[in-house]
C-alpha cells in the first residue's frame, strides 16, 4: 500500500488545475492501493481544507507564506513522516520551483510538466511534452518517491466525495534564519481576468510589430469580443506587452474556447500552450506559415487591414 | 564576486515542426539539417551574468562550463567572445541525454575542482528535453539557496537582490551565498550579440578540458546517466491539420466570412 500526496499553495480556492491535480492524486493512489493525502501551504491554506477535504483522505494544513528556503524544509519533513510513493504538484512557480530539490532531499527522482501519469509494475513513467513541444517522450522514474509537477488541466479532475478527509495542522518548527527571503511582491494586474481561465483570449506575436498596435489595434479586438490579451515570447522579449502574458511551454497554459492568433508564425513552443483551446483561429500574412496548421478557420492578410474591419462586423453581428 | 555560467549545446529549437524529425531506437532528435546552437535560457543567463558585472565593479569573474560532446565548445567560444573570463568543457563520452541529477553532479563536482562559487547560473530549461532540473539538483549538490526564473540580479550593501517571474507579476529576493539561479527570458537579458572581431579573437583563448575521470566521482554511472530517470520512449504525436481558409476576392469580402466564423465560435451572435 503506497500512499500518494498531493502538494497545493492554495489561496483562493481549487482551480481547473488543482482539482486535475487531485484527480491523478486520486486515480494513483487507487493504482497502488493507497490513499490520498493533500498537503496544503500558504496563507490562505486553513480557508481551502474544507474544499481539499472532499477530494483527499486527509488534509494537512501549514499556514506559512511562501518562502523558498522554509517551504522546501517543510515539505521534506512532511514528505519524509508520511513516507508516499509519489508526491505531485500543480504547475505553478513554487511548485516548480520546490520539485527538484525535494526529489532530491527525500532521495527520490523528479519530472515536470507531466500529462498522463503510467504505474505499470511499480514502476511510474510520465509523459511530457520534448524539443519545443514538437514531440512526447516517456520518462521512467528510477527512485522513490517520485516528485512530479503536472499540467494539471490535462487530467480529469477529481469528483468531490461525500464524506470528508481530516484536517489536520501540522505542527513543524519553522527556522526563519534563511538563506533567501521574498522582499516585495509585484502583481501585474493588466488584465482582469487570469489568462488560464479565460473564456477567449487574443494573442498577438511577432508581426505586430510595436507596444502601441497592441494597444490600437489589438485591445479594441479583445474588447469587443470580451477577451483576454496574451502573446508570444516575441513579442513579450521585446517589451511590447508584460512578461505575464506569454502564452507557451515556459509561458501561460491557457484553454480557452476560443483564440484568435494574430500575426504570429505559430511556432511549436507558443501552440504548447494553446493546445487545450477549443477553437483557433489565425490572422497571418503567409499562407504558408505554421500556425494554419493549428488552425480551424484562418485569413490570411494584414492584421492591419484585417483586425479593424473584423472589429467592425463583430461589433455589428452582435447587435 | 565568483560566478560559474553552465552552458548547454543544442539542436537549434528554432528548426520548424515540419523538419523536425526524431530517432525511435536511439531516442533522440535527428539533427538533420539544423545548427547546433547555445540554448537561449543558457543565454538569458550569461548575459544576466555579464550586466550584473557591468552593474557591480569591483571585481567579478564569470566563468561559463559546458558539459557535452566536443562541439560545445563552440558554445564556449562564444560565451568568451561575450566577455566571459574563462571556459571549460568536461567532455561527455557516454550517454548523449544523461538525467538531470547526472549532469547536476557533473557541474558540482567540476564547481568544486574549480575552487567554489559565490553564484551558479543556469538556464532555466534546455530547449531540447526542457526538464528544468539541473538548477534545483545542482543547489542541492552544492549545498547552496536556489532561486527560479530570475531575470535580474544585482548587489544591494553586501547582500545580493534577484528579481524573478512568476505566473502573477514578479518578486524581489534577498539571498545569501552559495546561490544559484535559474534565469529566464525578458525583454532586458536578450544575449548580446558579440563583435566580429571577438569571436574572432575567442577561438585563441584556451579551454580547460576534463575528461569525466578527472572529477572524481562515479564515471560509470555519469556515462550511463540513468540512474535518476530513463526516457523510454520518443516519438512525434500524429496531428490533423485541416484549416479552412476565408474565402474572398477582397479583403473585405474575406473578412465578412471570417467574422462570421470568429462569432459563432466566440459565442458572441
Amino acid at each position: 500500500m503506497s500512499n500518494v500526496v498531493m502538494c497545493l499553495f492554495a489561496s483562493g480556492g481549487l482551480d481547473k488545475a488543482a482539482l486535475g491535480l487531485a484527480g491523478a492524486a486520486r486515480r494513483l493512489a487507487d493504482a497502488t492501493g493507497g490513499q490520498v493525502r493533500a498537503i496544503l501551504m500558504g496563507t490562505g491554506a486553513e480557508a481551502v481544507a474544507p474544499e481539499a477535504a472532499r477530494v483527499a483522505d486527509a488534509v494537512t494544513v501549514v499556514e506559512q507564506e511562501y518562502q523558498p528556503e522554509i517551504c522546501l524544509n517543510a515539505l521534506t519533513q512532511l514528505c519524509r513522516e508520511m513516507a508516499p510513493s509519489a508526491v505531485l504538484f500543480s504547475n505553478d512557480t513554487y511548485s516548480q520551483e520546490i520539485v527538484p530539490r525535494l526529489a532530491h532531499r527525500l532521495g527520490g527522482a523528479a519530472v515536470g510538466d507531466g500529462v498522463e501519469l503510467r504505474p505499470q509494475d511499480g514502476k511510474l513513467s510520465v509523459v511530457r511534452q520534448v524539443y519545443g513541444a514538437k514531440a512526447q517522450a516517456v520518462i521512467e522514474l528510477k527512485r522513490t518517491p517520485a516528485v512530479i509537477w503536472l499540467r494539471g488541466r490535462s487530467f480529469e479532475p477529481a469528483q468531490p466525495r461525500a464524506a470528508a478527509g481530516e484536517i489536520t495542522r501540522a505542527a513543524l518548527a519553522i527556522d526563519a534564519n534563511v538563506a533567501t527571503k521574498i522582499v516585495e511582491r509585484k502583481t501585474d494586474d493588466s488584465g482582469q481576468v487570469r489568462l488560464e481561465d479565460a473564456r477567449i483570449i487574443v494573442g498577438g506575436g511577432r508581426g505586430i510589430g510595436g507596444k502601441d498596435l497592441f494597444e490600437t489595434q489589438l485591445k479594441p479586438l479583445a474588447d469587443v469580443l470580451g477577451a483576454q490579451m496574451g502573446a508570444t515570447r516575441a513579442a513579450c522579449d521585446s517589451g511590447w506587452v508584460p512578461a505575464t502574458w506569454q502564452i507557451g511551454l515556459t509561458g501561460k497554459k491557457v484553454a480557452p474556447e476560443l483564440y484568435v492568433a494574430v500575426a504570429m508564425s505559430g511556432s511549436s513552443q507558443h501552440m504548447a500552450g494553446v493546445s487545450d483551446a477549443k477553437a483557433i483561429v489565425g490572422i497571418n500574412t503567409d499562407a504558408e506559415a505554421p500556425i494554419f496548421n493549428n488552425c480551424r478557420y484562418g485569413i490570411v492578410g494584414d492584421f492591419r487591414q484585417v483586425v479593424p474591419l473584423l472589429k467592425e462586423k463583430l461589433a455589428a453581428l452582435k447587435k | 564576486m565568483k560566478i560559474l555560467v553552465c552552458l548547454k549545446q543544442i539542436i537549434d529549437p528554432e528548426l520548424p515542426a515540419r523538419d523536425f524529425k526524431v530517432n525511435a531506437a536511439k531516442k533522440e532528435a535527428e539533427r538533420g539539417p539544423a545548427n547546433l546552437v547555445t540554448d537561449v535560457f543558457c543565454e538569458n543567463a550569461l548575459e544576466t551574468a555579464l550586466q550584473f558585472r557591468e552593474r557591480a565593479g569591483g571585481d567579478t569573474k564569470i566563468s561559463v562550463i559546458a558539459f557535452g560532446p566536443q562541439s560545445a565548445e563552440d558554445t564556449l567560444y562564444k560565451a568568451i567572445a561575450m566577455k566571459a573570463d574563462s571556459a571549460t568543457i568536461v567532455l561527455n563520452d557516454g550517454n548523449a541525454n544523461p538525467d538531470s541529477l547526472t549532469i547536476a553532479r557533473v557541474l558540482a563536482a567540476a564547481a568544486r575542482k574549480m575552487g567554489g562559487f559565490d553564484v551558479v547560473m543556469v538556464g532555466r530549461e534546455a530547449g531540447d528535453w526542457g526538464a528544468a532540473q539541473v538548477g534545483g539538483l545542482l543547489a542541492e549538490e552544492l549545498g547552496a539557496a536556489c532561486i527560479n526564473f530570475a531575470d535580474r540580479v544585482d548587489l544591494d550593501g553586501g547582500k545580493l537582490r534577484v528579481n524573478r517571474q512568476t505566473d502573477w507579476g514578479t518578486e524581489v529576493l534577498e539571498a545569501q551565498t552559495p546561490l544559484v539561479l535559474t534565469v529566464t527570458n525578458d525583454e532586458h537579458n536578450l544575449p548580446r550579440i558579440p563583435k566580429v572581431r571577438d569571436t574572432m579573437m575567442a577561438r585563441r583563448t584556451p579551454l580547460t578540458k576534463w575528461k569525466i575521470e578527472d572529477l572524481g566521482i562515479d564515471a560509470a554511472e555519469v556515462r550511463a546517466g540513468n540512474s535518476y530517470y530513463e526516457v523510454t520512449e520518443l516519438f512525434i504525436p500524429k496531428k490533423e491539420a485541416h484549416c479552412e481558409f476565408a474565402p474572398g476576392s477582397s479583403i473585405e469580402e474575406k473578412v465578412e466570412a471570417f467574422a462570421k466564423q470568429v462569432a459563432e465560435l466566440a459565442g458572441v451572435v
